[in-house]
């Protein structure tokens, strides 16, 4: 599972991060965000990519998990 | 999982709301077309505050307390509120300061420019081609790796002051010191506003329908053209249709070019303002309107990037850059030039810089 660490950007960022890391079409991604704005974003985009996103939240920081 | 649908829903309908408040503003006081606008705005705080001396734009308009307050509400009932900042705060200072220099070339910011087409204003057509070219260069950068770094956690007081500052702005206008200057009724655009309590809860309203569904009106065209993601254009659709609807109902529709309000007919300056307006916004992260509702979340970057507007308009003013409804005026002309090199330095340094 390839490992993203987004905290501290703001959108776009995070989301063009991930959307870079999707291109390589791993079935697997985990990413750390730390504002509710770009948890929204990015599971959005992953969702719309067919992933199946879960979130953890802990100490206002949330690790989504993409699966596909 | 998120419910697309449902969060269009949401934004849809925050966005009529905004549209019909945004219209009933001008009915109750405001200038045509000028229910909201956050350049404007925060120039007439400027102008209240005697940054700048143009008697004709001094108000310290409720609004704009109203929307960083109406955020900072609604990120405090969710838990949203979250002090944070030191991404490249004096680089955002100056981004501010030019989106503002292109805004008063345009006579309004990117929400005022929504409420002008919505009024039949044909000239903000031009401003509109511009706003989406300038998103189009930010956007250039953005996908090549443009980045003004990480943010971090601040105390709550760094992430609490510009609301602070806020409730300070509204104590000023209702206790009218002498030191606060306001533009006398029939004196300009600074006179001509709804009463102080409409104009708050208005701001509030937005303040907080917009930090619950993060509008922007430059990232909805920033999000169609990077991930084909609608939601936030709509919500900028959705502004313009009940503003369109509310200005019909009103009978303050009126198609044209010539003799709009608050307006100049220069096509290209038109654009070309709205240019660096939208370039500087995505290197910014967001419309003006979305820093206000940003810094009422906590977020300390974006209240340095209102600080730097409300500077810039002072320069504005101060040195002759803002157009008038009888044009541009050429130092305004050049310091738009002067800002789209400036923001295209910076867009650079933040994109190929970091490579080396």
């Amino acid at each position: 599972m390839e490992k993203l660490d987004a905290r501290g950007l703001s959108c776009p960022e995070p989301v063009i991060m991930i959307r870079k890391a999707m291109q390589s079409g791993g079935a697997a991604y985990e990413m750390v965000v730390d504002n509710p704005v770009s948890r929204e974003n990015v599971t959005r985009y992953a969702q719309h990519e067919g992933y199946t996103v879960s979130v953890t939240e802990g100490d206002g920081e949330y690790t989504l998990t993409m699966t596909k | 999982m998120i419910d697309t649908k449902k969060e269009r829903l949401v934004i849809v309908t925050a966005g009529l709301i905004t549209g019909v408040i945004a219209a009933g503003l001008t009915k109750l006081g405001n200038p045509a077309n000028m229910g909201f606008c956050i350049a404007c705005f925060l120039r007439d705080i400027s102008g209240a505050l005697g940054l700048h001396q143009a008697a004709a734009v001094q108000y310290i308009r409720p609004e704009i307390p109203g929307l960083v307050l109406g955020s900072l509400a609604a990120a405090l009932w969710k838990r949203e509120f979250s002090p944070r900042g030191g991404s490249a705060p004096v680089t955002r200072f100056v981004l501010g300061f030019f989106v503002m220099i292109g805004c008063l070339m345009f006579l309004g910011c990117p929400f005022r420019m929504i409420l002008r087409l919505a009024g039949g204003d044909g000239n903000a057509l031009f401003g509109f081609v511009g706003f989406a070219a300038g998103i189009l260069a930010g956007v250039f950068f953005l996908s090549r790796g443009y980045s003004l770094k990480r943010t971090y956690r601040q105390p709550a007081g760094e992430g609490g002051a510009l609301p602070a500052i806020m409730v300070i702005l509204l104590v000023l206008l209702v206790s009218a010191p002498g030191f606060i200057h306001f533009t006398e009724t029939g004196g300009g655009p600074g006179g001509s506003h709804a009463a102080i309590l409409v104009s708050l809860v208005a701001g509030l309203a937005v303040g907080a329908l917009a930090q619950r569904t993060r509008m922007c009106m430059v990232g909805g065209i920033r999000d169609l053209i990077l991930f084909r993601e609608p939601k936030l254009i709509l919500g900028f659709g959705a502004i313009f249709a009940a503003t369109l609807l509310g200005n019909l109902y009103l009978g303050v529709f009126h198609p044209g070019f010539a003799e709009q309000p608050v307006a100049h007919t220069d096509g290209l300056w038109n654009a070309l303002g709205m240019f660096l307006a939208g370039y500087g916004c995505v290197l910014l992260g967001g419309c003006p309107l979305r820093q206000l509702v940003l810094s009422g979340e906590g977020n300390t970057d974006s209240a340095t990037a209102v600080l730097g507007l409300m500077v810039g308009a002072a320069f504005a003013h101060n040195f002759g850059l803002a157009s008038s409804g009888a044009g541009p005026t050429g130092t305004g002309k050049l310091a738009v030039l002067t800002g789209v090199a400036v923001v295209s330095v910076i867009a650079c340094a933040n994109t190929f810089g970091k490579k080396q």
